[in-house]
């Protein structure tokens, strides 16, 4: 595989040429965006990440899966103060499952049986959490009105859910986290 | 290889000239819409010696798995690749692994109404009966095609996609060709009319071939193979309908045992979901549907299609201990599941609510007969048996009953309580002469809220059997601080065990540190094999005794 190698030097690179510019490397503020993956909605409708929206207040996209447990742990914690969370800042959860085939056709009635009210859509190979960089779940991004990634976190434990509040909170008026 | 050094060299040029003063706003416009992310994660072990618990000697005291994938995208364009580093790697995993190398690489662009990738590429046609490539790091998995992918979508509600390449083999290719293309009709998007129907439908078709070169002094085999499927998914209101079928011809190969049988698959889901309930009812039966790009492959490599499993899925550590594999060769196996949720501030429902949920899950074989008197079932070069498709084999699997109950009582105290009953046909599942296993699972799951910050997570369970290596008890201490830092102590003990100097401890100790999306893990102890889910995150472990280290990031 030796052409792999060759092929992926040329990448880094351009990319290094790219890099020793003293340019800004992203949008001005290096603040990344969410790339555009087509997913499924529970009644089997395709839904591209490029469409998501919350009329400019902050997104959080928790992915997760029915077999893990502190993925579930998260959702269901969350559930309980969800409204009040909606009501003060106007925040959004969209739960992405990596529930492959073996399982994904279960979510809707998971969901449904938990009485969660996100938005649920259904990553079913993996696409998004690729783009996304997610290496393990529950992983939990937080974007701002503009769909730019300003925060996340891997795991979950009680109490978390505060600290995900707090940044959606600052978030919401448009403070920096630098702090953070 | 020269070319390849003209093609450097032409890049190369083309980066140098995009950065003279005439293009500096296209440059800017350029590195404005530039974007790189990418990941890490590392996992490494020392291993202790432990012949009591079975782990193997392991000569280079330490082993690691580690991987780093870049991504960079600039609107319409893509391109990435994943640096792989097993040296050795670790217990568990398969050997074929050791080495360095960028196993996996690609470049994509979408335009118009095309996305376009080359190199390295993971999807899946359907439920994947036919064709699926993907990867799970934690399960050391990876079968993606290295070569074309191309999705089209030439009006709204069609997708055609169309793949051609040669799969990933540890740090090689297999020998085979796959070639394949797919087509998905969403009837509702592609009739205005019909948007806004209850009553939706969208259906499917797919067909995939492998080329392979094979000569055989003994048999005549097939250079082609083909699968092909079809699918259907009907939604109205609260209720969905999924059905695939999918066929694959002849196709002798070392998991059959080099029958000649024609292979076919079929999974068939209803479900039925409304706020505060949900049930889900499937079926699976696959009789001869292993398909891979090399004849000779075993195990997990080279699989084209994906078979799912219809059995429950459990991370409670004692009931995981007998889990479901696929059977290759054929199954039978179906799953029933009900969830409902007693509303908050009713009469069951109490203050916060309560979850209850049912499930069911049975796995059989198919019905196998002689093709005529005088050919055993299976015989090599024959057409292996015959099956009537309707009827279900006599012999059992696997089997899992499983209520849980869960509720929140107050802001301080949380509860689930779990029963299983799990049926595990060891000699099939496992491979080995083993009696099947009958077991009795109760599972104590109590979260204690100490302030906002501290809480402790208990975890108790028993498992009753007197099969196998007997009875376990399981006890589990968490103590985390959050969003921060995570503590625990485990053990599990096998105290049913018939040998008695086989009544063994596997205990555990665990720390981890989060923050970001960087997660630091340092866990000393035994481990059997399983899925593992300590310190808010679930991955699959190898028995060992050692102590091991987890670094994870991404950016």
């Amino acid at each position: 595989m030796k052409s792999t190698i060759s092929f992926a030097f040329i990448f880094l690179f351009c990319a290094i040429l790219v890099f020793a510019q003293d340019q800004p490397l992203t949008n001005p503020v290096g603040l990344k965006k969410i790339p555009s993956v087509e997913l499924k909605t529970l009644d089997n409708k395709t839904f591209n990440t490029a469409d998501i929206s919350n009329n400019g207040k902050p997104i959080i996209i928790s992915f997760w899966a029915t077999w893990c447990k502190p993925c579930v742990n998260e959702l269901t914690t969350i559930a309980d103060v969800y409204e009040d969370w909606q009501a003060e800042t106007g925040v959004k959860l969209i739960a992405v499952s990596i529930d492959d085939s073996k399982t994904s056709r279960n979510v809707s009635p998971y969901v449904n049986g938990k009485n969660w009210d996100y938005e649920v859509y259904l990553d079913v190979n993996s696409d998004f959490k690729r783009g996304m960089n997610v290496n393990l779940i529950p992983h939990t991004f937080v974007l701002n009105g503009n769909n730019e990634i300003v925060w996340q976190h891997t795991s979950f434990s009680q109490g978390s859910e505060l600290e995900l509040i707090n940044i959606v909170r600052k978030v919401a008026k448009g403070e920096s986290l630098d702090a953070e | 290889m020269r070319y390849k050094y003209a093609f450097v060299i032409v890049v190369i040029i083309f980066c140098f000239f995009s950065n003279s003063p005439a293009r500096a706003q296209g440059v800017e416009k350029f590195l404005k819409n530039s974007q790189i992310s990418g990941n890490f994660q590392f996992d490494g072990m020392y291993y202790n010696k432990d012949s009591m618990i079975g782990a193997p000697d392991v000569p280079q005291k330490v082993l690691m798995n580690a991987f780093a994938n870049i991504n960079y995208t600039n609107g319409p364009f893509s391109a990435g690749f994943r640096f792989e580093n097993y040296l050795y790697p670790l217990q568990g995993y398969d050997a074929r692994y050791k080495g360095i190398g960028i196993p996996y690489r690609f470049v994509s662009f979408e335009k118009d109404k095309f996305t376009i990738t080359v190199g390295n590429s993971y999807d899946q046609f359907g439920s994947g009966l036919v064709y699926r490539t993907w990867q799970d790091p934690s399960l050391g998995l990876d079968n993606s095609l290295d070569g074309l992918n191309v999705k089209v979508n030439p009006w709204k509600g069609i997708t055609l996609k169309g793949i051609w390449g040669k799969q990933r083999f540890y740090f090689d290719w297999g020998p085979g060709i796959v070639r394949g293309a797919d087509a998905e009709f969403s009837i509702n998007d592609i009739f205005t009319k019909l948007n806004d129907k209850a009553l939706r439908v969208s259906i499917g078709g797919s067909f995939v071939s492998k080329y392979q070169e094979v000569d055989d002094p003994i048999f005549k085999l097939p250079k082609n193979v083909a699968a092909y499927g079809g699918r259907a998914s009907v939604s109205y209101k609260n209720f969905l309908f999924n059905g695939e079928y999918a066929h694959k011809i002849n196709d002798p190969s070392t998991i059959n045992n080099r029958i000649y049988k024609p292979g076919n698959a079929t999974l068939i889901q209803l479900t039925y979901a409304k706020k505060g309930m949900g049930f889900y009812l499937a079926a699976i039966r696959t009789d001869n549907m292993s398909f891979k790009s090399d004849l000779n492959a075993e195990g997990n490599d080279l699989n084209i299609n994906y078979i799912p499993s219809l059995a429950k899925q459990t991370t409670y550590s004692l009931p995981a201990i007998y889990t479901y594999g696929t059977q290759p060769n054929g199954e039978f196996g179906m799953q029933a599941q009900g969830i409902y949720t007693f509303k908050k501030k009713s009469k069951l429902g109490g203050k916060y609510g309560t979850n209850l949920s049912l499930t069911y899950s049975r796995y059989n074989a198919i019905d196998k007969k002689q093709i005529d008197e005088n050919t055993p079932i299976d015989s090599t070069g024959t057409l292996g048996y015959k099956s009537d498709f309707f009827k279900i084999g006599k012999n059992a699997y696997y089997e899992n009953f499983n209520f849980e109950f869960s509720k929140k009582f107050s802001k301080t105290f949380k509860l689930i309580v779990d029963y299983f009953y799990i049926q595990y046909n060891a000699a099939v599942i496992e491979g080995h002469a083993m009696p099947n296993i009958h077991s009795h699972t109760v599972v104590v799951d109590m979260t204690f809220n100490i302030n906002d910050k501290n809480s402790i997570r208990s975890e108790l369970q028993h498992m009753y059997t007197k099969q196998g290596e007997g009875s376990w008890a399981f006890a589990l201490v968490e103590y985390t601080i959050a969003p921060k830092w995570f503590f625990s102590v485990s053990d599990m003990y096998n105290y049913g065990n018939d040998i008695s100097e086989k009544r063994l401890h596997y205990y555990s100790v665990a720390t981890a540190f989060a923050i970001g999306s960087t997660r630091i893990a340092l866990n000393y102890g035994r481990q059997r094999a399983g899925i593992l889910c300590v310190g808010g995150v679930c991955r699959y472990v190898p028995a060992a005794n050692g102590l091991s280290l987890s670094i994870s990031t991404s950016f």
